[in-house]
């Protein structure tokens, strides 16, 4: 049973590297969608013996939000935003990737120093450290607004993870928890980021820093 | 206890009250002023009672909040600041229902009164708390409140100037004592004042300096008190009343407390607060005497007063040192009786500035004069309070500044050792009363007597009857306070024994009781006398026989009321002399000509602290944080890394 569960790992991983280097924002979604649902049946394999009737409820409810109604709502924020296909990184392609493979090594060196249980599954914490790093590097190397709710997403899908490794017995009350605040924030963002795209034509947030009280070259005056 | 903390309730409720009929003025004024009279009623009713029964109630509740729990504790030392607090607003309260009428429609009421009464219920607690993170939620409440009110005419760029410095200077001064809490209470689980241990000598004298500047921030001593002269002036004035009243009191009321948790004083904690105290009340009363606004004047002199119960406390401790106990209890119960008179009579003074600006719409003492034909009872009230701030008997001001006299020559005469800490307390003391003097001449002759200089001036109104009221109460009690001194044996006592130790309370009780009688006895026999000059007087000069002319104009083919003494030229001699202190600007006209022609003249008090220190520093400040604006650039990504890194950084360096 575990070596399903480690091949979800190395699945979960192998995502996080396609995210550095898709650049269509549909497919971005896809991906983030697919890791949500690879994450969501972790549970299911990770305990012993048959899995409880609550565990395989919270899973079906995590799937569903994640596989579905997230990708829906970010879909439509898309569309109605009009904004252009792509992704528009902020560094080129080689250089994410390089960055991924770099936060993959640091979290399996983090991994190892941690102060953590022991976990049944291997790699099951580098692996979700991973994750949360490439959300970072989504949220801060991506110009649109939409694809720092992406980032968001997947730093979730760590957390998720994380919570797994850490929390063997009672994951999935802590994980309740943060999806709440994750839905919330994602349907506020996706409201957001139809009236941002509807008030400035555009979503992109280098554009907004136009907001700012703060000018460069203002000294003194 | 209870009643504090309903009265506590009371105050925020009607706040939030006041706050809801933000729309409908009238509605707003009744629910602040009636929840602050009640309020004042129920908490003076509980501080009069500890006073009189000299013990102390406690109330503890555990408390969610990291190392903070619900504790209070209210013992003679805050009823006796508590008694002023409630007096005060509760007062104010009535004339800013009349003071504020005038602002209906322009100015958004319900917050005025909301913060009105969130501030009083903020000094409650600061008064009243018995753990460090409650005691810095009443202090940063305060703040807030009394930011709120300073910024009221926000549309005028002074009160904007005014409100940006009193929030640097909270802010830095709550700074400060957060970190002599900590210090306080490292190695207590919880911040409570009981829990406090005694600190070592080196960090005690740590936690003295840090808790006097953030003390000394809010009390405003100089030279911590550049906020003072400027957030006065510009909230409303019974706001001021307040501020200047018992607001900048409970920096005091921090100080003292902490110097007890800091176990045996070290003398040179004394020497600090009295030199600190002897130059507020001398160049406070100076810069006093070079202001040209009513209420900067009052400003100055509140830099004044908190001098002379600061010297006062300094005296104190320098005498404690040199087991000099009876000095010590002298001019401990002086600086008490002082914070209560003061308090009094400085609300008494704002509230008739404020009845002046109220009336004639401007405070400039050049452009004032005359104003005691137009508001007589105001122009007497404000005579009243002038008198009490010179400490002039029968007036309440003499009363505690007598105490600590009487501790200064005790020193002098009976203990060596702390003869110069005497000569130095009472010398200071003696400058500021008559610089003091002349400050208050100058500012009541200028805004009361003569002519009117303006058409402003001439078409003053007096005050409304609740306006009036509220100062012929304090008026009233100015006086009271010094003819009934010996009723206030027992407040004082509890006060000084709660305050600063048991034994100083004893050595009080032998020392105190003499004086007041005879600040009674006086009081009375100078109020009889004036009543008897004042019958005989009636009777030498029937009213027939006075008659309104023309004052004599030395020949002048038309005199005009310019050419009366102005505030300027009354107090040239002296700001000439103290010129290389107060360096003033001024612009005088050089006559060369035998018919010379039109000219002016000018001259403008200068903030010379603040030019000379502060403003320098804050450039200072602002060009090393311009250095870093490259790291304010407005992009979402690169602050988020920014959060990613601390946090990376934080994980690593605890692994």
């Amino acid at each position: 049973m575990h070596t399903f569960a480690e091949l979800i790992i190395v699945f979960v991983i192998l995502l996080d590297l396609a995210l550095a280097v898709t650049g269509s924002l549909s497919s971005c979604i896809r991906l983030v969608a697919v890791q949500g649902v690879v994450a969501g049946i972790l549970p299911l394999l990770a305990g012993s013996g048959t899995p409880h009737a609550r565990t395989a409820a919270f899973a079906a409810f995590i799937i569903l939000l994640k596989g579905v109604v997230f990708p829906w709502l970010l879909t439509r924020a898309r569309d109605r935003s009009g904004a252009r296909k792509d992704v528009e990184p902020l560094i080129t392609y080689p250089a994410s990737i390089m960055l991924c493979l770099g936060a993959f090594i640091a979290s399996s060196w983090l991994g190892s120093r941690l102060p953590l249980p022991e976990t049944n599954v291997a790699w099951i914490v580098p692996a979700s450290l991973a994750t949360i790093f490439t959300g970072f590097l989504l949220i801060t190397t991506r110009s649109k607004a939409i694809t720092q709710v992406l980032g968001y997403l997947v730093i979730e899908n760590g957390i998720y993870i994380f919570g797994l490794a850490l929390f063997v017995e009672q994951p999935l009350m802590v994980e309740l928890a943060i999806l709440l605040d994750v839905f919330v924030a994602v349907f506020v963002m996706g409201i957001a980021i139809f009236h941002i795209s509807r008030e400035f034509d555009h979503i992109d947030t280098a554009e907004l820093s136009e907001l700012s009280d703060w000018r460069r070259g203002e000294y003194g005056k | 206890m209870l009643l504090v903390l309903l009265s506590i309730i009371l105050l925020l409720a009607s706040s939030a009250l006041a706050l809801f009929f933000s729309r409908e003025p009238s509605r707003a004024q009744d629910a602040g002023a009636y929840g602050a009279v009640a309020a004042s009623a129920l908490g003076l009713w509980a501080a009069v009672r500890t006073l009189a029964a000299g013990s102390a109630e406690t109330l503890s509740l555990p408390w969610s909040v990291p190392l903070g729990s619900l504790s209070f504790c209210l013992d003679p030392l805050s009823a006796l600041f508590l008694v002023p607090v409630f007096l005060l607003t509760g007062l104010a309260a009535v004339y800013g229902v009349g003071y504020l009428r005038s602002y209906a429609g322009s100015k958004p009421l319900g917050l005025a009164w909301a913060a009105f009464n969130t501030l009083t219920a903020a000094m409650v607690l600061v008064f009243t708390a018995a753990n460090a993170v409650l005691f810095l939620l009443g202090w940063e409440l305060m703040a807030a409140a009394s930011f709120l009110l300073v910024l009221f005419e926000h549309d005028k760029a002074q009160s904007r100037k005014a409100g940006f410095i009193y929030l640097a200077a909270g802010g830095a001064g709550a700074l400060l004592l957060m970190a002599a809490f900590a210090l306080l209470g490292a190695g207590s689980p919880l911040l409570d004042f009981a829990s406090f241990r005694t600190p070592s000598g080196t960090a005690a004298s740590a936690i003295f300096l840090l808790a006097l500047g953030g003390f000394g921030l809010k009390a405003g001593f100089i030279p911590l008190h550049v906020w003072l002269p400027e957030a006065h002036p510009a909230a409303p004035s019974h706001v001021s009343a307040v501020m200047s009243g018992v607001m900048i009191k409970t920096g005091i009321y921090g100080l003292i407390r902490v110097l007890v948790f800091l176990g045996p004083w070290q003398e040179w904690w004394g020497w600090t607060l009295l030199a600190a105290g002897c130059v507020s009340c001398v160049l406070g009363a100076l810069f006093a005497l070079a202001q040209h606004e009513l209420k900067r004047v009052l400003a100055y002199s509140s830099i004044e007063n908190i001098g002379i119960i600061l010297a006062a406390v300094g005296l104190g401790m320098v005498g404690a040192a040199h087991n000099a106990d009876r000095l010590a209890a002298l001019a401990f119960a002086g600086a008490l009786l002082h914070v209560f008179n003061h308090s009094l009579f400085k609300g008494l003074l704002f509230m008739g500035a404020g009845a002046v600006l109220h009336g004639a719409g401007t405070a400039e003492l050049d452009a004032l004069g005359g104003l005691a034909k137009k508001m007589p009872r105001t122009a007497l009230l404000f005579i009243a309070g002038a008198a009490s701030a010179c400490a002039l008997p029968p007036f309440n001001g003499f009363a505690g500044e007598f105490l600590v006299y009487l501790g200064a020559f005790k020193g002098i005469s009976s203990y060596p050792a702390v003869a110069l800490a005497g000569v130095l307390a009472g010398l200071s003391l003696a400058v500021a009363g008559a610089l003091a003097a002349a400050a208050f001449a100058r500012a009541a002759g200028a805004a009361f007597l003569g002519e009117p200089r303006t058409e402003r001036a001439a078409a003053a109104h007096p005050p409304d009857g609740l306006m009036l009221f509220s100062m012929y109460a304090l008026g009233a009690l100015c006086l009271a306070v010094c003819a009934a001194a010996p009723l206030l044996l027992v407040p004082l006592v509890s006060a000084v024994g709660a305050g600063f130790g048991g034994g100083f309370g004893a050595a009080a009780a032998l020392e105190v009781p003499g004086p007041l009688v005879y600040i009674s006895a006086g009081a009375l026999l100078l109020a009889a006398v004036a009543a008897i000059a004042a019958v005989k007087r009636r009777s030498m000069f029937p009213a027939a026989r006075t008659a309104d002319v023309p004052t004599w104009d030395c020949g002048y083919a038309a005199p005009t009321a310019r050419m009366q003494y102005g505030a300027s030229s009354f107090a040239q001699p002296l700001t000439d002399f103290f010129q290389p202190v107060l360096r003033k600007l001024g612009q005088y006209p050089v006559i060369a000509e035998y018919f010379p022609g039109k000219a002016s003249f000018s001259t403008e008090a200068q903030a010379v602290v603040y030019n000379a220190v502060y403003a320098p520093a804050a450039a200072r400040i602002r060009d090393l944080a311009y250095r870093f604006s490259w790291l304010q650039h407005g992009r979402l990504q690169i602050y988020i890394m920014y959060i990613v890194v601390t946090l990376l950084g934080l994980l690593l360096w605890k692994l």
